[in-house]
């Protein structure tokens, strides 16, 4: 069997078991979606009125706050739902079953490779998710074309690949599943300090640039772009070019965590 | 502390090793846990690797079955060399650690399915194998629950039977019976034989004396990180001191007669026994016996009896090199003492 064909074969396989656990097991999944919807629910009917007013120079409505709201908050869900991929992770690592993987003649990523790839398929159907109690509640996009959906989709994909790769070392890191769901926090932190909730002109001064340079920001920009018709400029070659860095330093990590000899 | 290994026998060098190493070395920061061990085990045979708690044994076996990599010497395993080969070599062997190495999140079925594909079996072979290792380890019935339910036993079990999908050609056992009820502990026994006399070559790692002289062909005495002894059960036992020549009397007058002749001999007089210090080998036996016969002495039964394991263990293992010494209280010239699996001394 080819290298390549190994690969494919082994990550499927532990794909699957992933998938497997996921499904036998959804509380973990199905609790990390719950403060992004909660957030959604919160940010859309108790801050609504106040917030629209602040965005839309006075004369913005609920709905007008609820289209900008939504994009950052499907960030924030993928970052959410990272959290749990550094905790199964974690607890993965302490498994001896991972101790049986390493003296198999498979490939040597594909442990890791089937955790991500189960990962992102969690972010994106956590995404899909929560955008469907968006549009439950309200949300609808500007005429966003079929390219535009699909280019949105890509970089939901390519953000939740950066993201988990990073959630992946965090948990080889972790001795333990707690240490791995702390660890993995700024995930879910750093969405709350972009673009999400407010744009970036209307924070303090000095907190610009925290906001301004992060990874969430341009993501958010874009995908806001894409749905609703705003100005996306040059954030969306820095979203790609975050989530592309990301990613390669996530597989770097986490690989070389994986490598080593094991305790 | 023994420094160099004592062989006590002629290696067999006739049939190919399947696992052989040659000054291996692994310490944790300034920890020496291997210092340097040389293996030879032909094919086909079960090997024990004897030690008490922290000797290195689990450390062998994770090097030798890829696990982790040693920091010195060299091994092939299955004629592979382990630093430059290791997937071959994993290709070639299956594992059971000391800890349960289960998925406790499926169960017992997914598990051995999961294994079936990371062995590359094709669908149908994967099932049937499945399906076989599962009845053949009585876990038929539970193969459908989650193995995080399943008591110690089952996932002991599960355990082994997850590491025989492919039929690997070498097994390596760390402590497979540890934990384990004395039936389950004599099925694990019957299984590995089985394998071996189906040609597998199976390395154990054990703390029960016992369980060593029953299955192993060859048995190597690890202690502080370097092979104290190797050899058979039998080649073990001789290397201490203590055996002795036993003989019964049925007629309490030859019995009298015959403790007044010889002097050098403990009486058991409840017994009607006599039994006389000896090493056990031919030649002492044969002078052992023409002594007797020129002293016409003539026992209804003569038996040789050689000091066991645990007097090997002891004395190989004590904490302060006190090899050659058996001074522990398991005498060997108290015949009949209890050869019960124990733990040993930390």
């Amino acid at each position: 069997m080819s290298s390549l064909s190994l690969a494919l074969r082994d990550s499927s396989t532990m794909l699957r078991r992933n998938l497997l656990h996921a499904r036998r097991y959804p509380s973990l999944t199905l609790n990390l979606l719950l403060t992004p919807v909660m957030l959604l629910l919160l940010f859309a009917y108790i801050f609504g009125d106040t917030m629209s007013a602040g965005i839309g120079g006075g004369d913005a409505d609920r709905s007008e706050y609820l289209a900008y709201l939504v994009p950052g908050i499907l960030m924030l869900t993928i970052g959410g739902t990272t959290i749990g991929s550094a905790v199964s992770v974690a607890m993965d690592m302490n498994e001896g079953i991972i101790a049986r993987f390493r003296t198999l003649a498979i490939h040597r990523g594909s442990v890791l490779i089937g955790h991500v790839l189960g990962s992102v398929l969690q972010c994106v159907a956590s995404a899909v998710l929560v955008g469907a109690v968006a549009v439950a509640i309200g949300f609808r996009t500007t005429d966003a074309s079929v390219q535009e959906w699909i280019l949105a989709v890509g970089l939901l994909t390519l953000v939740s690949l950066a993201l988990t790769w990073i959630a992946v070392g965090m948990g080889m890191v972790s001795p333990n599943a707690e240490a791995a769901g702390n660890n993995a926090m700024p995930l879910m932190i750093l969405p709350l300090l972009s673009s999400a909730f407010v744009p970036v002109d209307a924070m303090p001064g000095w907190f610009q640039p925290i906001a301004e340079y992060q990874p969430f920001t341009p993501a958010i920009e874009t995908l806001r772009g894409l749905l609703l018709g705003t100005g996306i400029g040059h954030n969306g070659w820095l979203a790609v070019i975050w989530c592309v860095g990301l990613a390669v330093l996530g597989y770097l990590w986490s690989t070389s965590l994986f490598h080593r000899d094991p305790k | 502390m023994p420094s160099s290994v004592m062989s006590t026998s002629t290696r067999d060098h006739s049939s190919p090793a399947a696992v052989s190493a040659v000054g291996l070395r692994k310490s944790y920061g300034d920890k020496t846990v291997l210092d340097g061990i040389d293996l030879r085990i032909p094919a086909g045979s079960v090997f024990a690797l004897l030690g008490p708690n922290g000797a290195g044994k689990t450390t062998a076996v994770k090097i030798l079955s890829t696990l982790i990599t040693a920091d010195g010497g060299q091994a092939q395993v299955a004629g592979h060399d382990l630093a430059t080969h290791s997937q071959a070599v994993r290709a070639a062997i299956g594992v059971t650690g000391q800890f349960s190495a289960v998925d406790g999140l499926i169960t017992g079925e997914e598990n051995m399915l999961l294994m079936a594909d990371l062995h590359h079996l094709p669908k149908r072979e994967g099932r049937q194998a499945a399906a076989e290792l599962l009845d053949r380890f009585d876990l038929t019935e539970a193969a459908k629950k989650p193995a995080s339910t399943y008591s110690g036993g089952m996932k002991r079990r599960l355990d082994i039977a997850m590491t025989l999908v492919g039929n690997p050609r070498i097994i390596f056992l760390d402590e497979p019976t540890t934990g384990l009820d004395p039936r389950s502990r004599h099925n694990m026994w019957q299984i590995i034989r089985e394998l071996v006399s189906g040609g597998v070559t199976a390395f154990l790692t054990t703390q029960y004396l016992e369980e060593a002289d029953q299955l192993a062909d060859r048995i190597a005495v690890l202690n502080d990180g370097r092979i104290a002894a190797e050899g058979t059960a039998e080649e073990l036992k001789r290397l201490i001191p203590g055996g002795h020549v036993r003989l019964r009397f049925t007629d309490p007058a030859a019995y009298r007669s015959a403790a007044s002749a010889l002097r050098e001999v403990t009486r058991d007089d409840e017994a009607l026994a006599l039994h006389i210090p000896s090493g056990g080998s031919q030649r002492e036996l044969r002078a052992i016996l023409d002594w007797l016969d020129s002293a016409g002495i003539e026992a209804d039964v003569l038996t040789v009896h050689t000091p066991d394991l645990d007097d090997v263990f002891f004395a190989l293992t004590g904490p302060a090199g006190t090899a050659h010494q058996p001074n522990q209280p398991n005498q060997p010239n108290q015949p009949n003492q209890p050869n019960q699996p124990q733990e040993n001394a930390r």
